[in-house]
């Protein structure tokens, strides 16, 4: 381990077993602290907190202090405090996310951070799609998504912190914003803005909790299928059938493209699912809509991650081949203006 | 001035191998997330070697396609600038045969070199 990890883990060690100590009920010992994959500036660590003999397994979701240079946060994300606060709200209404517990504070020197409990399965899409434990799982997975998107969709929104609403209009208004911020012109993703803003859903009239990031990889599987979703930082207000257009979205399927519903089954398969959990009737045009939408959106990512290190903000390989990956969605626009004809 | 063989297509082959088939493994063993960086790495390289073999020749089909499509001259980024701004516009949408026949050349052509397995 390098001596900035070290200092880093020492740092985090530190701030989890005062802010522990304040909300599990006495002085607590932190142990098997270890980071997992992720960003550097959105951290995500797992530790046990032992508190007088009980041990409790957690998950610490943090940005850390800011330090000079670090990018600015996205425009479209939530802050940790915000995303809390959603967590909270969409576990007290049964839908099968991570228990968030408490928010860290200042004196804790964590940055933004909050701890919630360690919730079982993995997330890795080419295992869960192709791995011999999760056989009977796979079975299942696409139903799960679909009742889970109901559970989503059904929160009461009194109950979150204030999002933004986003509806249809103001998504594909956005994504022709970021295509201005890069010096390259995007023909098919022009054409398929067009299409969109002509054909665009009306707004819902009552604006609903859209997790924002809803697909294979962003959430937890064990052998029964789906244990948890995560990453809620792209929660807002807005139009509840964009979660299942982009669970549908081609790269989402990661090369099981006959099964739409995010590499696991049919549309009809979620949508059914979706409907018996209290869901509304899918209109697939509406359905459509959404996942050409997701398509554009995914491939705009990927050219704005690449610009993320070609702008010199962030050094990265990693994100700079993302870019290449753009004209996978291009192939797929193409294939889906086809069939909307 | 003509180079030596190998040419830049072999030579980027016979680096991708050594790092794939020599390199990775060996970081897997120490760092798992170096050797998960090194097989990105490996995938940019099989990228350039082949926009190396295919690029000039899909890039003068592209420029060939664009001027008989907008109806005048001028360089790839120029006219790829100006399509953008049709489409946007709404001048031009998919009703159009001969720009899907063209988007869809092109987008063949970007994906034999980005990633031919894409289905």
């Amino acid at each position: 381990m390098t001596f900035h990890g070290g200092t880093e883990a020492e740092t985090v060690a530190a701030g989890l077993a005062a802010a522990a100590s304040r909300h599990l009920g006495g002085p607590a010992t932190i142990e098997g602290l270890r980071r997992e994959s992720g960003g550097a500036s959105r951290q995500t660590w797992s530790f046990d907190a032992v508190v007088a003999g009980e041990r409790h397994e957690l998950i610490l979701r943090r940005d850390p202090p800011t330090a000079g240079g670090r990018e600015k946060a996205s425009a479209t994300s939530l802050d940790r405090p915000t995303e809390f606060g959603v967590l909270r709200a969409a576990f007290k209404a049964g839908v099968r996310a991570p228990e968030v517990l408490f928010q860290t504070g200042p004196s804790d020197g964590l940055g933004e951070a909050f701890v919630m409990r360690r919730v079982g399965g993995i997330a890795i899409a080419r295992k869960l799609l192709r791995d011999p434990p999760y056989a009977e799982a796979r079975q299942k997975i696409a139903s799960q998504l679909g009742e889970i998107a109901a559970r989503i969709h059904a929160v009461d929104t009194a109950q979150l912190p204030p999002l933004p609403h986003r509806e249809a209009a103001d998504q594909v208004a956005a994504l022709r914003t970021a295509l201005d911020s890069l010096d390259q012109p995007q023909p098919v993703f022009e054409l398929a803005l067009s299409w969109l803003d002509r054909r665009r859903p009306a707004p819902t009239g009552r604006p609903l909790l859209v997790h924002g990031d809803f697909r294979t990889g962003n959430y937890l599987a064990d052998e029964t299928g789906v244990t948890a979703i995560l990453d809620w930082e792209g929660a807002h207000l807005g139009d509840p059938i964009e979660d299942l257009g982009w669970v549908c979205v081609k790269s989402w399927r990661f090369g099981s493209v006959d099964k739409p519903a995010g590499g696991f089954g049919s549309r009809e398969d979620l949508w059914t699912a979706y409907r018996r959990a209290g869901g509304t009737e899918i209109d697939p045009a509406r359905a459509h809509w959404w996942e050409m939408f997701g398509t554009v959106r995914w491939g705009v990512i990927c050219l704005t991650q690449a610009w993320r290190h070609l702008s010199g903000s962030v050094k990265s390989m990693e994100l700079a081949s993302i870019g290449r990956r753009a004209v996978e969605t291009e192939v797929d626009l193409l294939q889906l203006l086809k069939e909307a004809h | 001035m003509a180079q030596d063989r190998p040419t830049a297509s072999e030579l980027l082959i016979a680096i991708a191998d050594f790092l794939r088939e020599e390199a990775a493994p060996a970081l897997d063993r120490s760092d798992p997330r170096l050797g998960f960086q090194m097989r990105v790495a490996v995938n940019s390289l099989a990228i350039l070697e082949r926009e190396w073999r295919l690029a000039p020749e899909a890039d003068s089909r592209e420029l060939m396609r664009l001027r008989k499509l907008l109806g005048r001259d001028g360089t790839l980024a120029e006219l790829t600038r100006e399509l953008a701004r049709q489409l946007r516009s709404g001048e031009r949408d998919e009703t159009d045969a001969e720009l899907m026949a063209h988007l869809e050349a092109t987008t063949n052509d970007k994906i034999a070199i980005a990633n031919p397995k894409w289905k």
